[in-house]
């Protein structure tokens, strides 16, 4: 298993070490630079501030330096943040955006796992197409749809929650439920069909066979096994919920990296811009490694391959 | 599993003439399926309102200050927007560029995905491997995160948003095409064309592709929503199409900017948005049921 671990690690550093390459060298096509302002600076102060940052030099030596800082961690420094260093940027926002993902996914998953087991467990009945036809509809209510439209109903209406900022543990509710409730319809619809694929099985009817109570069939005998497809989504699913923040920090006004990210591509913030695209890739490698290891726990027959 | 044309004509001649072909029993299964019409119509409707809004529609971008951001009412059936341009109009005109993109870009993905995918399943082997590695490496990275640093970097040009929203879009095409084609591969009209001499490019053109465009269609519609999502979130956070142009997206990033005051500036273009993500969903899943009896849902 750590061996396993280990060789998957080592994998990834390849592909961090392309796409910074890539990043960077695409950055380095824009027409534009950090320090083409509305307000015109003077060709002086513009070339002090190139030379500050090293932008005078030629493209293969700033690369160079660039990618020995990067091995040591050094992201380098903000051309637009100035004073500020990538890495603390990146520091200082990513608990929030963790934090929203980590509601998020809770609300994903539980909505998501309980509605589509509840659907499962009687095939074809109410219980089957109401959360059902609940989920087809989440689906097609993307989350710049429906976080207006939560501010519109709870915010504005009735009233019950900030409509944007990030304070108080109540303003964490609607955006949890805006970018969670999204794909708590993706993750009901796979719950179900992994649900009903394992109760279609063998041991199952080996066990109610052998008395087992129904409750005790799901959840000792057929959980295990249901709860594949939803782990192997949910890598997928906190992938997009990083572009999902995007659009769930810009309508509740919370500042999280994918505020800082649209910020930076906007004004050409070539650092900032290389430092979130490695780390969102980065986390995102980690989590697929995550749910790679839960897989094979969950289960075994997986380790001989 | 497809079934694969040329197998077809080994029925004897009357059997033909009185079963029904692949394509037709396809229409019959289609026509049954009562959501999968319903959106079917809903898409073709608004796509030709979309094409001839020019002819009965109020200009998109005539400005009228002065009036400002009214609630719908008979002349408006949408209400106006806060420069008082007709919303319905609007939301017409903005439905033409959201389609086109899905149709483009879907165009584009699955152009790349047939391709890429066929000539990983035909190679087989080493080539296979590589290709399908380059594949799962790319699923795992956060691709809007490349198509914004693709608009920041080549302008923001709607030809470009077609040709980046397509390269990122092809790898799910990519690999149920390669999937396919390993099944394909082994039977025996792959096998006579490679003993009568065909070259590889050949069988793959003429033999391998024909025989996915089945599921290829299927999974164009379903790829059509997915791209106009991603054009409508690259539009709401202002990296997609540019004023005075509207798509549904920058139409709901404009409403929810007012919503406190003019709900129903996000409420429409969101209603036709949904609806247009529900009715395509739901003609792709109608496709599939006709087209490929026997795939799983979900």
């Amino acid at each position: 298993m750590l061996r396993f671990i280990f060789k998957r690690f080592l994998q990834t550093i390849p592909v961090l070490f392309i796409i910074a390459t890539l990043t960077f060298f695409l950055m380095k096509m824009t027409k534009g630079g950090p320090f083409d302002t509305e307000k015109a600076t003077t060709p002086e102060i513009k070339k002090q501030l190139e030379a500050h940052y090293g932008l005078n030099k030629p493209v293969w030596e700033q690369y160079i330096d660039y990618i020995g800082k990067l091995i040591q961690g050094d992201l380098g420094p903000s051309f637009k943040y100035a004073g500020w260093n990538v890495t603390e940027l990146i520091a200082g926002a990513f608990p929030v955006s963790l934090e929203l993902g980590c509601y998020a996914l809770a609300v994903a998953l539980a909505i998501g796992m309980i509605s589509g087991f509840i659907a499962a467990l009687r095939p074809n009945s109410v219980t089957d197409y109401l959360p059902m036809s609940l989920a087809t509809i989440g689906i097609c209510l993307p989350t710049f749809v429906m976080g207006p439209l939560l501010i519109l109903t709870f915010g504005i209406a009735l009233g019950w929650f900030n409509s944007s900022g990030w304070f108080f543990l109540s303003d964490r509710v609607l955006p949890a439920l805006t970018l969670g409730g999204y794909y708590s319809a993706y993750i009901s619809r796979i719950a179900r069909t992994g649900m009903i694929e394992v109760l279609s099985q063998d041991f199952i009817r080996t066990a109610r066979a052998k008395g087992a109570t129904e409750w005790r069939v799901v959840f000792k005998h057929a959980l295990k096994g249901a709860m594949q497809p939803v782990v192997t989504l949910t890598a997928p699913v906190t992938a997009h919920m990083v572009t999902g923040s995007f659009v769930v920090e810009k309508i509740f006004d919370i500042p999280g990296l994918g505020r800082f990210f649209v910020t930076a591509a906007f004004n050409r913030d070539l650092t900032l811009v290389v430092g979130l695209v490695l780390f969102y890739a980065a986390l995102i490698v980690m989590l697929n490694l995550i749910a790679d290891v839960v897989l094979v726990w969950l289960n075994p027959r997986l380790r001989f391959e | 599993m497809p079934v694969p044309i040329a197998t077809s004509t080994a029925l004897p001649v009357e059997e033909i003439e009185q079963g029904a072909s692949l394509w037709k029993d396809a229409v019959r299964r289609f026509a049954r399926n009562q959501m999968a019409v319903l959106g079917l119509s809903f898409v073709l409707l608004l796509a030709i309102a979309a094409l001839a809004a020019p002819l009965f529609a109020q200009p998109y971008d005539k400005q009228n200050l002065s009036y400002g951001a009214k609630a719908p009412s008979s002349e408006h059936w949408m209400g106006t927007d806060v420069l008082g341009r007709d919303l319905l109009s609007r939301v017409l005109y903005g439905s033409r560029i959201s389609l086109a993109v899905g149709i483009c870009a879907t165009f584009v993905s699955l152009t790349i995905g047939v391709f890429y995918g066929a000539i990983s399943g035909y190679l087989g082997g080493k080539p296979d491997v590589v290709m399908m590695r380059i594949v799962d490496i790319l699923y795992a990275l956060p691709f809007t995160v490349f198509v914004i640093l693709l608009m920041v970097i080549f302008g923001r040009n709607i030809i470009l948003l077609f040709m980046a929203i397509g390269a990122v879009e092809w790898l799910t095409v990519a690999r149920i095409v390669r999937g396919q084609v390993l099944s394909l591969r082994r039977q025996e009209f792959i096998e006579a064309a490679i003993a009568l001499g065909l070259r590889k490019r050949a069988i793959i053109l003429r033999h391998l592709v024909p025989n996915v465009l089945g599921i290829t269609i299927i999974y164009a519609t379903l790829t059509v929503p997915s791209v106009m999502l991603l054009e409508a979130v690259l539009s709401f956070l202002g990296f997609g199409v540019q004023p005075p142009m509207s798509s549904l997206g920058v139409l709901i990033d404009e409403g929810a900017r007012n919503i406190e005051e003019f709900p129903w500036l996000l409420t429409f273009p969101g209603l036709f948005f949904s609806l247009t993500l529900f009715s395509l969903n739901f003609l792709g899943d109608g496709l599939r049921d006709a087209l490929d009896p026997k795939a799983a849902k979900d």
